[in-house]
């Protein structure tokens, strides 16, 4: 398919990133990776008249540790964050999660940015990161700001950024000992998106569970984090049953989307079954 | 044979391969022309509209754009586009405008176009026309639509035929029958995807037209455009360059080619058209989609009395090139490789405001293998029997041929023990059937199951005249020429024009045999009117059986001409000479002897030939199947289901298949895999899935789900060689063998391992939701 006709800018540095967004308004859009845009331009269901194309701002690659966190650029590709040492040490359900969007094709030129700024419910990311309790930066005309996860995404494909705003990086809390984690995706073909994910975490302490975390992919609009799930097994057992009866909360509050691919119910049913999984993976228990 | 330098069979690597992968070759849309113009079309977004206006004035005045038409700009010139395949004297062929001038009937069909000078500029002004519709009801399913009170697609109603065959006395074989099954399956909608997507350019030079297109079919396309646009036959060229793929897709008369030529004649210049792959999915031909209602009545012991089959088919809004005679393939191959007493079969086709359906890899056959093979397994657990015992109560024995079944046909060959034997034994069916035991004893949350699909297909489409006796358009023979060359190369001009199945090597294969010259030695030429002037072209795994062996007989006359030559050469009687590839020589003295080679040389220059003797090696073969081929095969599946989800994972899945004579393993092993894949994919994945208004909702593939290889298990393959007894090769054809026998295996294998919970049945395709709801509702019932 044919994209209709837009401007396309490559600037230089991020100052004048966030300048040509800023005069661009709603007109401009914000290109990395290119993997969510460009199917939607080349549908003709995105009309941009302007495009500025981050690929020339390197400093909003890679990933660097500052204190307890780590900061990942936001232009960071999903390959790089699956094979980066500092993200499979200290943050591995980020690299691991990574690892199962989309193909390799797609991994490798899709950024973390991209992803997150796409705010697809459906994205793995998304949930991930709110999961992790993670910080999204940004930059835009009025200067530097930092954003929790939990506020980030407000809507199906719409994000708490504003006009000319520019997501530089993510912040991701280090996970310290205890801690285990587990991304179950459930998709009916390799390439497809996820129909239900979750992303879990377990800090265990001895045989029981000390904190854990839980968030959805694809379970309403934006990201969720199970909250009932997660108070049910503060606390409780590690062990299978009591991760079960945990994870039977594991919908409650959320609003799954009825598609082509899954009904309302089988989403609930799966996240379930899912979180369960997830949850008995990230305290290893069998 | 002793008089072949054994080329047959030979694992090659694949000649055309290297300008393929490396892209060197030209697809369509490669195409450059002075002066070439682009073509984009405006489509419905309704499924079925009355058009009220068509407004392409504000398209006209859009930058770089040279026209824009709406149908009624052609109404005058552009004529239907054809139905090849009449099937019944009464059937209802509505007439079908390339570009839709007063009805929309499905969503996708063409109503205006743009051509422009680069494609942008064609689909920024396809936004500008403006169509007014009134929404008329769609018509969705097949049951309501032959109800008295449905909407309409065509005045004429939406029942485009009725066809039954019957032999045998059913009410006797359903008369105090001890078991009767009934079951209803579906076969859902598919969208074929070839890899390519089809392009088309038109070139008009005064009044002759060179036509490329990425079709299979360029010799029937010739035909029928000039039947359809009047312009004379000898005055249009049309050429299939290198072709992606088509898998029946590209076995088609589309209105983009129509009206590419009508383009070309009024605008005077090249134009050229290539497809999206959205735009694909709601407007190539689809394939499949057939409810199948289906009796079997049986024996206690399993022997199969009689089998009813009632089907409705999908025409869709439409029938295109060979739309009804697809279903109607089935009515030969429902009954499969087993004996039986009565067999009844009735279709009946039924107009929707879909996309018109057509040939699919597998063609009718596919759906009729899915049904008999589903029913099978079903009446083995009915019945508390293994499936394989079932079968072999049933199937015709290796003894017992050639067998004229009881749909007609005369299986000429096969060995259903020998391959079910190997199946068997590569499986470790008693294994899986242990471990089967041992999960469902276990209450284990995967279960393990187990899906049989002993298939026969046929090939070889088709002695022409059983293509007549069933009211095809056409004959099903096909064409080959060789010309030596004098410095003792061959060129092979075929006219089975190959789209990716590999005929340069597999044809250089046979003439390296035959006539003894090395395999680089050999170009094969396709695909080209001007080129290959005769031919049929490409479908129904015909290469091989209809075109190899018209070529094996292109090669008979070379040799026998050769050897007249050679005798005047050598000063001897021809009856003294004897043929070792590739050479004559003096029996009883083979250093006296000519190579083909050195015979070519000697045509060429003419100055010694024998009185009455033509300077040419040159040689014609036309070949006219005296029957259809019958590969055949066991194939078994693994599949291990998780009960809390409803995924389905392929555990194993063992394919022995028996296509004859191999000309090339390699080759063989592809169509294998790629069938395989392709069956699965109906198993397990693809539906054209459409709303309540008749929008089809899986217009890209990230809606359409392909498996692509990580969804997919390594598969275990095995041949058994049977040769057929009707060709001279033996050669049986296996283009769609793979996509014939997998569907049924896996969904069996799924529906097995649910047995215990009560499932009957998972609607295809078997998606975790499905399975998930299947498993549910069994649970319910049983409650």
């Amino acid at each position: 398919m044919i994209p209709a006709t837009f401007e396309y800018v490559r600037p230089g540095t991020l100052s004048e990133a966030v300048q040509a967004l800023a005069q661009g308004g709603d007109d401009a859009k914000v290109i990395a990776g290119g993997q969510s845009l460009l199917p939607l331009l080349r549908l003709r269901l995105a009309y941009p008249d302007l495009l500025v194309d981050l690929g020339a701002l390197d400093e909003l690659r890679g990933v660097r540790e500052v204190g307890d966190a780590l900061e990942i650029g936001a232009l960071t590709t999903h390959y790089a964050v699956t094979r980066d040492p500092l993200i499979r040490e200290h943050c591995g359900l980020l690299a691991a999660a990574a690892g199962t969007v989309a193909d390799p094709a797609v991994r490798h030129r899709g950024t973390v940015g991209g992803s997150l700024s796409h705010a697809d419910p459906a994205g793995d990311l998304p949930a991930v990161i709110a999961a992790l309790d993670a910080t999204l930066l940004a930059s835009g005309p009025e200067g530097e700001r930092s954003i929790a996860a939990a506020d980030f995404f407000v809507d199906y494909l719409t994000t708490a950024l504003r006009p000319g705003e520019v997501l530089t990086a993510i912040r991701v809390p280090k996970l310290g000992p205890g801690w285990g984690y587990r991304y179950e995706k459930f998709h009916v073909t390799a390439q497809d998106w996820a129909i239900v994910g979750v992303a879990a975490l377990v800090r265990r302490d001895n045989g029981q569970v000390a904190e854990a975390r839980v968030g959805l992919t694809n379970m309403g609009t934006v990201p969720v984090r199970a909250r009932a799930t997660e108070e049910a097994a503060a606390g409780s057992e590690a062990s299978r049953e009591a991760l079960t009866a945990a994870a039977a909360h594991a919908d409650e509050g959320t609003s799954p989307p009825d598609d082509l691919r899954a009904a309302a119910d089988y989403r609930r049913h799966l996240s379930r079954v899912l979180t369960t999984r997830g949850l008995c993976a990230a305290a290893n228990v069998v | 044979m002793t008089d072949t330098v054994n080329e047959i069979g030979k694992r090659r690597t694949r000649k055309e391969d290297a300008r393929l992968i490396t892209g060197q070759t030209n697809w369509t849309d490669n195409i450059q022309l002075p002066g070439l113009l682009h073509v984009a079309f405006l489509r419905s977004p309704q499924a079925h509209a009355k058009i009220l206006s068509v407004d392409v004035s504000a398209a006209r005045q859009m930058p770089g754009v040279i026209a824009a038409y709406s149908g009624a700009d052609f109404a005058a010139e552009q004529g239907s586009l054809p139905c090849a395949w009449p099937v019944t004297p009464d059937i209802v062929i509505p007439n079908h405008p390339p570009m839709a001038t007063e009805e929309v009937r499905y969503g996708g069909e063409i109503v205006a176009c743009v051509v422009a000078r680069d494609r942008y500029a064609a689909a920024d002004a396809l936004e500008q026309i403006d169509v007014d519709y009134e929404s008329l009801p769609p018509v969705l399913d097949m049951e309501a639509a032959l109800t008295d009170g449905s909407p309409k697609v065509h005045e004429a109603g939406n029942k485009s035929f009725e066809w039954v065959f019957a032999n045998g006395d059913m009410e006797a074989a359903f008369r105090d029958a001890p078991v009767v099954l009934e079951r209803t399956y579906r076969q859902q909608r598919l969208i074929p995807c070839a890899m390519e997507p089809r392009a088309v350019v038109c070139a008009p030079v005064a009044d002759e037209y060179t036509l490329w297109s990425a079709t299979q079919i360029p010799h029937v396309l010739r035909v029928m455009l000039a039947l359809v646009t009047g312009i004379p036959e000898h005055k249009l060229r049309v050429i299939a360059p290198d072709v992606g793929g088509g898998f029946g897709s590209k076995l088609q008369v589309t209105a983009e080619e129509v009206l590419a030529v009508l383009l070309a004649r009024k605008l005077g210049r090249p134009v050229k058209w290539t497809e999206s792959r959205s735009e694909g999915n709601l407007a190539v031909h689809h394939g499949r989609d057939q409810l199948q209602r289906i009796r079997i009545a049986a024996d206690a012991d399993g022997r199969l009395r009689g089998l009813s089959v009632d089907l409705l088919a999908d025409m869709g809004a439409y029938l295109m090139l060979v739309t009804p005679g697809v279903p109607l393939l089935g009515a030969f191959m429902f009954n499969a490789i087993y004996k039986m007493d009565a067999y009844f079969f009735k279709c009946t086709g039924v107009f929707t405001t879909k996309t018109p359906t057509d040939a699919y890899r597998g063609a009718g056959r596919p759906e009729a293998t899915f049904g008999i093979e589903h029913a099978m397994d079903d009446l083995a657990a009915e019945l508390g029997m293994d499936p394989l015992a079932l079968r072999r109560r049933n199937w015709i024995a290796h003894s017992e041929f050639p067998y004229t079944t009881i749909s007609g046909l005369t299986y000429d060959s096969g060995n259903y023990e020998a391959a079910t034997a190997r199946a068997v034994e590569l499986f470790g069916y008693d294994d899986l059937r242990k471990e089967q035991e041992a999960r469902r004893a276990s209450g284990d949350p995967v279960q393990l199951g187990i899906g049989v699909s002993t298939y026969t297909e046929m090939c070889g489409l088709a002695p022409s005249r059983v293509l007549g006796q069933l009211a095809y358009g056409a004959g099903g023979w096909e064409h080959a020429s060789i010309r030596m060359l004098p410095t003792g190369k061959v060129e092979v001009v075929t006219g089975s024009s190959a789209h990716g199945q590999g005929h340069e090597t597999a044809w250089s294969q046979i003439v390296a045999d035959r006539l003894g010259v090395p395999f680089e030695d050999v170009r094969v030429l396709h695909g080209d009117t001007q080129v290959s002037p005769k031919g049929m072209d490409t479908y129904g795994s015909r290469s091989l059986a209809v075109g190899g062996v018209a070529l094996y007989g292109a090669c008979e006359k070379v040799i026998a001409k050769a050897k007249v030559i050679a005798a005047g050469m050598l000063e001897v009687s021809p009856e003294d000479l004897e043929w070792t590839p590739g050479r004559w020589s003096v029996r009883g003295d083979p250093d006296q002897g000519k190579t083909i080679a050195e015979i070519a040389l000697a045509t060429f220059a003419a100055h010694n030939l024998p009185d009455g003797v033509e300077p040419s090696l040159d040689s014609d073969a036309t070949y006219d199947p005296e029957s259809f081929s019958f590969p055949h095969g066991t194939h078994l599946c693994a599949a291990e289901v998780d009960t809390e989800t409803g995924q389905v994972r392929i555990r194993s899945y063992v394919a022995v298949d028996d296509v004859g004579t191999v000309v090339n393993p390699l080759i063989v092993d592809g169509q294998v895999h790629g069938g395989l894949a392709q069956g699965i994919a109906q198993a397990l994945y693809e539906e054209a899935a459409y709303d309540a208004d008749g929008n089809l909702l899986t217009t890209t593939l990230a809606d359409y789900l392909m498996p692509s290889a990580t969804d997919l298990p390594t598969f275990a393959t095995d041949r058994t060689e049977t040769p057929a007894t009707t060709n001279p090769m033996g050669v049986k054809g296996v283009g769609e063998a793979g996509t014939i026998a997998s569907t049924p295996a896996v969904v069996n294998a799924v529906v097995d391992a649910l047995r215990p919970f009560g499932v009957r049945d998972v609607e295809m395709p078997c998606t975790p939701q499905r399975v998930w709801r299947a498993i549910g509702q069994a649970r319910g019932a049983a409650r």
